[in-house]
């Protein structure tokens, strides 16, 4: 896969390489600002909440604070 | 055949270049997210604080307007830090903790008799509670309002299993009892990196003073 991508870019090697190097630095920009984002808050791992049995940290518990 | 097994193998490798930087996101990447929503929100709470008062409804708790998402209070512990300084939002849900620590709405307010309780994440948004196991009994958590500083004392800490909401009862542990005492709870995930507990810190208020306007934000 990768020697075939190679072989399709353009110009000697120097180039080539320089080409694959904007190429990597595009995509990891792309994940990281873009689809990164996007994944993190429907994976979230990390819950501080106590709740019981809701979906965590969406909803939070009546806290049964009594209100005089 | 070849051909099948490199390519199967550089997309293997590429899967795992591509995990390696999800990590690295979630633990430095998520962070700035959280840093940016915390200097808006410092700065709108300064603004609305530098304000004069709303003037209070008739029959209502409080003046102040206390909006979902929004900035609360400020919480400051000493024993983590002179650094460690952040601006409690209103709101547990996951879009509000990723701003910072939250406050369970219908929980106490900062001050007021009951349980003020707050939550916060231990890893990934510049984990605010990272360091809570680190507190001991007597280290002082100072949480700023508009017109008050209010200092509670923590008194205890535990870990408890994520469905146990007796601990952010206005009482802990005794969801029937009254409150008489001004306490705050603190919750947070443990251990780091997990979900399977929660790590409570318990306090009790000992004091607060008038706040100078516009000081120590």
């Amino acid at each position: 896969m990768y020697s075939w991508l190679w072989r399709q870019l353009p110009g000697d090697t120097v180039t080539r390489v320089y080409t694959a190097l904007v190429g990597l630095l595009v995509i990891g920009v792309l994940l990281w600002y873009v689809v990164f984002p996007w994944f993190e808050p429907q994976i979230q791992f990390d819950h501080g909440t106590v709740d019981d049995g809701g979906t965590s940290a969406t909803a939070p518990p009546a806290p049964g604070t009594k209100h005089r | 055949m070849r051909t099948l097994i490199r390519s199967l193998g550089e997309l293997c490798i590429t899967a795992g270049a591509v995990l390696l930087l999800f990590v690295a996101y979630e633990l430095w990447g998520t962070g700035a997210y959280t840093q940016a929503e915390q200097r808006r929100l410092g700065g709108e709470l300064t603004h609305d604080w530098a304000a004069p008062p709303p003037r209070k409804a008739p029959g209502a708790v409080t003046a102040e307007r206390v909006r979902l998402g929004h900035g609360l209070a400020l919480i400051r512990i000493p024993r983590l830090g002179k650094r460690f300084h952040y601006v409690i939002i209103e709101g547990v849900s996951v879009a509000d903790l990723r701003k910072g620590p939250g406050h369970y709405p219908g929980t106490a307010m900062p001050g007021e008799i009951g349980n003020f309780v707050v939550s916060g994440h231990r890893t990934t948004y510049q984990a605010p509670f990272n360091r809570l196991d680190e507190l001991h009994t007597g280290d002082k958590i100072l949480i700023d309002t508009r017109s008050r500083q209010y200092t509670y004392k923590v008194t205890g800490k535990k870990v408890v299993s994520p469905g146990d909401v007796g601990v952010v009862a206005p009482v802990p542990e005794h969801p029937t009892k009254d409150p008489t005492d001004r306490l705050i709870t603190l919750t947070t995930c443990h251990p780091k990196y997990s979900a399977a507990e929660r790590l409570i810190v318990f306090g009790r208020m000992v004091g607060s003073i008038p706040r100078v306007n516009g000081a120590s934000s």
